[in-house]
């Protein structure tokens, strides 16, 4: 009936039909646009406000003065490493957060491959037992994972330098090295600068990390039809040939979006250098989470913490664009 | 009443061709061998870490810090989760007390993103209106920031929210709030990549039937959604129970305080903390959602896995 209406009906009428799509659609999304509204946009918005000014503790209450409008002055004291943070320089601290997140995609895919091709080895034995005790990393709280490495590296009653004192046939207590916070850098490169703590950081996200990927690994390696090795051996392939030619296609279009994804989230893992290292030794496994929340937490520099999130942003959409590029490219590769 | 969970097996049982690399030879038993030292070795590197915890916080000795690698401890008491459950750090606060803050959190964040966040992935994954792309966008923005993001502008903004001598920013239906701003649109895409790939045919059909969208969305795909709103409910509820840096942050007072919160208080490099209780802290809170997680598992890895072939 509403068919025959609809035929004959005034303009208006039609376009308050033509819209019920989008009001039916909008129904849907109002609860959670309002509440996004109100708790994510609008914070998001007002940050960048904050930004331009010298927000502090002192404007805080409900009866406090406005903050005083500041310009850029906030962007340009990040950039000048003018911020309070003891040893700060943004240079140093975004260029290692970058390597932090790519050297640690790099391993987590590296082994998550390895380690779910030995578990797929047809014959053998004990696979179900070995999945479920690979799980285990992936189910504990970050935040558990964190405070219990930082527990493990510690200097004298540490269970790594306990292991290191059995393996070497040391006695109890005779490795001391203290990992988190030994000063002198391994490497050291004008803003590459790599301490002994992100060696220790990168064991605990190591283990942390590669369960998951072996886990995306093994689904699509149990995707490939057994025929297609069958075929490549008939052609006389041999295990690296059949790995390169059947094994890696269908692996690399599981694996690349997880990846990406796995960069975005180690890029901005909070727990592991704020509990286990304090971010120490001089700053130097501080990363743009950290620094952000340092700046509210222990510096309460509110409009230099907004400035800061701003740039966190235009970063963050950096690696997104980029990511997405690389990911788009390798597809068309496989195409 | 309806189809119920026509939808669940299809995707957890994913396509599995078992015998994937290579056949119906069998192992030889010198490489059997080789590869069951490997697979050991990389068990004892995962179990490693848990029978450190585990040997500590059930230690008799009630030890405040090892003196070397006792992964078997001699004998079993438990003494350090007694003293945790009662006191764990020096705020005169108990575990219940602190537990039932986390809960309060994390059962809010819960409900609040799986709630908002499935009408609106309905919308996204079915829906064709004005302005779905600029939104989309906006949800996957969001998505892109660390949680850290809105800590500025939202301790400000709460803090002015006063009522009488309750502070908004200082309780934790604020802290909730926080964390429901960054978990919400992780919450809208999950469960969006999930309905994307439940068939149109059913709703179709009940629209046939003369069902009205809310109720396809109602009948139809709510019932087939039920793993991913198991598993969406249950990553907001862990980002609660494990809630750090908005409590740090926003909470002065010790009845407010949070499991994460106290974990904190007890790493601290001068802390005074035996470490035996510090283990027994880190399982209690570590336990209950592990389990869960573990039972969960299945549904999240075939999640991943779709939204890993979708790309």
């Amino acid at each position: 009936m509403s068919v025959i209406a609809s035929a004959s009906a005034p303009p208006r009428r039609s376009l308050w039909r033509r819209t019920q799509n989008t009001r039916t659609a909008y129904l849907f999304l109002l609860p959670a646009l309002l509440v996004m509204l109100v708790i994510t946009f609008y914070p998001l918005v007002f940050q960048v406000w904050m930004s331009f000014t010298d927000y502090s503790l002192k404007n805080l209450r409900v009866t406090a003065p406005a903050p005083n409008y500041v310009g850029i002055d906030n962007y340009l004291r990040i950039l000048q490493n003018n911020i309070v943070i003891p040893n700060f320089d943004f240079m140093r601290v975004l260029v290692f957060n970058l390597w932090w997140a790519l050297s640690n995609v790099v391993i987590h895919v590296i082994l998550g491959v390895l380690i779910a091709l030995i578990l797929n080895t047809p014959g053998l034995w004990l696979k179900r037992f070995y999945r479920a005790i690979y799980i285990v990393p992936v189910v504990i709280p970050p935040i558990i994972v964190a405070t219990v490495w930082r527990n493990m590296f510690d200097p004298t009653n540490g269970a790594i330098n306990f292991l290191i004192d059995i393996i070497f046939r040391l006695p109890p207590g005779g490795f001391t090295l203290d990992w988190l916070n030994e000063p002198n850098p391994i490497i050291s490169a004008g803003p590459f600068v790599l301490p002994l703590a992100y060696f220790a950081l990168l064991a605990a996200n190591v283990w942390l990390g590669w369960p998951l990927n072996s886990v995306v690994a093994t689904g699509a390696l149990q995707s490939i039809p057994g025929e297609l090795y069958e075929a490549a051996e008939m052609d006389g392939a041999g295990a690296w040939a059949k790995f390169r030619a059947v094994t890696l296609p269908y692996l690399r279009p599981a694996m690349l979006p997880y990846a990406i994804y796995g960069f975005v989230i180690t890029f901005n893992l909070f727990y592991l250098s704020y509990f286990m290292s304090g971010g120490g030794p001089f700053g130097q496994t501080e990363l743009l989470v950290t620094t952000a929340y340092r700046l509210v937490n222990e510096q309460q520099l509110y409009g230099v913490a907004a400035a800061f999130a701003v740039f966190q942003f235009f970063i963050l959409l950096a690696i997104t664009l980029v990511t997405n590029r690389v990911a788009k490219a390798t597809a068309q590769f496989d195409a | 009443m309806t189809t119920g969970f026509a939808a669940v097996p299809r995707t957890a049982t994913r396509p599995v061709a078992v015998a994937a690399t290579g056949g119906h030879r069998k192992l030889p038993l010198r490489r059997q061998l080789l590869l069951q030292l490997v697979c050991l070795f990389i068990a004892l590197t995962v179990l490693f870490p848990i029978m450190w915890i585990v040997s500590m916080a059930i230690d008799p000795r009630n030890i405040a810090r090892p003196d070397g690698l006792d992964l078997i401890p001699p004998g079993a008491s438990l003494a350090a989760f007694a003293q945790v459950i009662k006191q764990p750090t020096e705020n005169p606060v108990s575990f219940p007390q602190l537990a039932a803050n986390s809960l309060f959190i994390a059962v809010i964040i819960a409900v609040a993103s799986v709630g908002l966040g499935v009408l609106a992935a309905y919308a996204f994954s079915r829906m064709a209106f004005r302005g779905r792309e600029a939104l989309m966008i906006a949800v996957l923005a969001v998505l892109m920031l660390p949680a850290v993001a809105t800590l500025a502008p939202l301790y400000v903004m709460l803090s002015k929210v006063q009522i009488g001598t309750f502070n908004l920013r200082d309780s934790l239906f604020g802290v909730a709030l926080a964390v429901t701003s960054g978990q919400l649109p992780f919450a809208i895409w999950n469960m969006k990549g999930y309905i994307d790939t439940i068939p149109r045919d059913l709703e179709e059909a009940a629209a046939v039937d003369g069902a009205s969208k809310f109720q396809a969305f109602w009948h139809v795909i709510l019932p087939l959604s039920t793993p991913v709103l198991a598993v969406t409910a249950f990553f907001g509820f862990i980002a609660g129970w494990t809630e750090f840096y908005f409590s740090w942050q926003f909470l002065d007072h010790p009845e407010n305080f949070t499991l994460a919160m106290a974990l904190n208080g007890m790493v601290g490099q001068y802390g005074t903390t035996p470490w035996s209780q510090f283990a027994a802290f880190s399982i209690l809170v570590a336990l209950p959602v592990s389990v869960v997680y573990l039972f969960l598992q299945r549904y999240i890895v075939s999640g991943l896995a779709i939204g890993g072939v979708k790309g």
